[in-house]
């Protein structure tokens, strides 16, 4: 098997499941609990959030909340800026085009609720124009919220001028970082970041566990009341066991990052050369300006899920924008967003490798990519259609 | 049915698609283009994700043979396969009967949200032999 999306989700650590497993069985006591058994818990708490702080280039643990994913951490940072924001008569928010549906939908009730939301453009290259952030702000403006690196074409947005620019303009910028953190060097001081969302199990870290950094002095509006844990921010009994696996994956994930980073580029661009000569496909985003691990490809004339179902077959796990993958009759936003259009939106392919990834395993990928295309084009209407010059090709 | 279907796929939480869509998805029955076909049809489009193009030979009111072209996920193509299989050396009047739910039922059950596929499959039989019956129309005026 060849496990080719880790954007969807990662393999564990090794070093974090051991994390894990030595707190649930050595330190289960309640963080909230007086008795020293208790401030056991509390203590590894503590320690993870300052490693969590550190890592992410802040001194003060305190502006790291714990969520139960970056789903969670997104809700929260928009509905507090938007809170904040409605206190003061600004009832403004800008975002992207493309963000992840944890943004745009909470934008979505947020509008229900009589904000106004301008989605900045994303252009065919996939990034946000930081002088467009500049021109959409407003006196009114209650947030600026981008994400750090898109979900499916892997698109590095300019996130430090964006920041700087809303620093400028005394706007809270929250930048959605879930694809880029562990992956990407990131420095919320000196990125200009008010607020950061962030999911462990994307770099390695387990499942339902995340965390929201917001900048000393942002006053957050709570998603889950109850308890005064995290500081009377986010209730409920901490996650001790996943947390504490969360910082020893973030902190593995950082030290080895540049190296990786290296590894999986080097990948990546073979993958892109190699798919870009299949006849009629096209790269989604900007080559350069990506995630170092992400390939994403639409080829006309076919459609995603089969080329998903084949590619199984084969042993690779892959992702695609197709809309029969999702369950509605759209596909993906983010790639009708880069304005491909419905026809070729459907057959597209998403390979996010992993560090661990062999090179005749990226060798595999490629015939086997280059194999299924090849078939499906084979008794696809539309295809023959292009080839008889019924149609003109789009890509 | 539909209400049956649904609720043998719930109960079948292991996998998207039952073994037989997964067969016919695999090795589709019945895949290419009749070059005589005197029937042919296409139904959807590729905006929406699916299209289904069905070629017709049908000799003294039999399909003596059907072949098909599909875009689209892999509930269309397994759709697409087994309708062909259905309507293979029947007569024109019973393929004319064959309806969504009996290829989706001969494929024991799709997603709820895929049913559109096997109604693509129907409406794909049935438009090629109205085209079949349009041009035998023609030719007895002649």
């Amino acid at each position: 098997m060849i496990y080719a999306d880790n954007a969807a989700t990662t393999k564990m650590s090794e070093a974090a499941i051991n994390t894990m497993i030595s707190v649930m069985n050595d330190n289960y006591g309640n963080p909230s609990s007086l008795y020293s058994f208790g401030q056991k818990a509390k203590e590894i708490l503590e320690e993870a959030r300052n490693e969590v702080a550190t890592l992410i280039g802040t001194a003060n643990p305190r502006e790291i909340i714990f969520t139960s994913g970056g789903s969670e951490a997104d809700n929260q940072a928009i509905m507090s800026a938007a809170a904040l924001g409605r206190k003061n008569g600004k009832m403004h928010i800008i975002s992207s085009a493309f963000e992840h549906h944890a943004v745009l939908h909470t934008l979505e009730r947020l509008k229900k609720e009589g904000f106004e939301i301008t989605l900045l453009d994303v252009h065919e290259d996939g990034l946000v124009r930081p002088e467009e952030v500049k021109e959409a702000i407003r006196d009114d403006t209650a947030l600026v919220t981008v994400m750090f690196a898109n979900n499916e074409i892997g698109t590095v947005q300019p996130i430090r001028e964006i920041g700087a620019i809303c620093r400028e303009k005394n706007v809270l910028f929250h930048t959605d970082a879930v694809q880029a953190i562990g992956h990407l060097p990131i420095n919320v001081s000196e990125d200009n970041i008010d607020m950061l969302s962030a999911s462990a199990h994307k770099f390695h870290g387990p499942k339902g566990v995340g965390f929201l950094y917001a900048r000393k002095g942002i006053k957050l509006t709570n998603i889950i009341e109850g308890g005064a844990q995290e500081k009377g921010r986010r209730a409920g009994t901490e996650n001790v066991p996943g947390i504490a696996a969360m910082a020893t994956a973030l902190k593995e994930a950082c030290a080895s990052l540049n190296e990786n980073a290296e590894i999986l580029k080097k990948h990546r661009d073979r993958l892109i050369s190699a798919l870009n000569e299949i006849p009629h496909s096209a790269l989604n985003g900007d080559a350069d300006n990506r995630l170092p691990g992400n390939v994403n490809f639409c080829f006309e004339g076919i459609e995603g899920e089969s080329l998903l179902l084949l590619l199984d077959d084969k042993g690779i796990q892959a992702s695609s924008g197709s809309a029969c993958t999702s369950g509605s009759l759209d596909p993906s936003h983010v790639l009708l967003a880069i304005g491909r259009v419905h026809d070729v939106a459907h057959g597209s392919l998403r390979l996010s490798i992993g560090e661990d990834v062999s090179d005749e395993e990226i060798e595999y990928i490629i015939s086997s990519v280059k194999e299924v295309v090849e078939y499906l084009r084979g008794f696809s209407p539309v295809w023959r259609d292009l080839m008889a010059g019924k149609t003109p090709f789009i890509l | 049915m539909t209400g049956q279907i649904m609720k043998r796929n719930k109960e079948d939480n292991m996998a998207l698609y039952s073994e037989k869509v997964m067969d016919h998805f695999r090795n589709p029955r019945n895949v290419g283009v009749i070059e005589d076909a005197n029937g042919i049809g296409e139904v959807g489009n590729a905006k929406c994700g699916d299209i289904m193009k069905m070629y017709l030979k049908i000799e003294d009111d039999v399909i003596k043979d059907v072949k098909f072209e599909t875009f689209g996920c892999g509930s269309a193509i397994a759709s697409s396969s087994m309708a062909t299989e259905l309507i293979k050396g029947k007569p024109v009047s019973d393929a004319m009967q064959l309806t969504n739910k009996a290829v989706a039922e001969a494929l024991d059950g799709l997603p709820d949200y895929k049913m559109h596929c096997s109604v693509l499959a129907e409406e794909a039989i049935r438009s090629a032999i109205e085209d079949y019956k349009k041009s035998a129309e023609k030719t007895a005026q002649q």
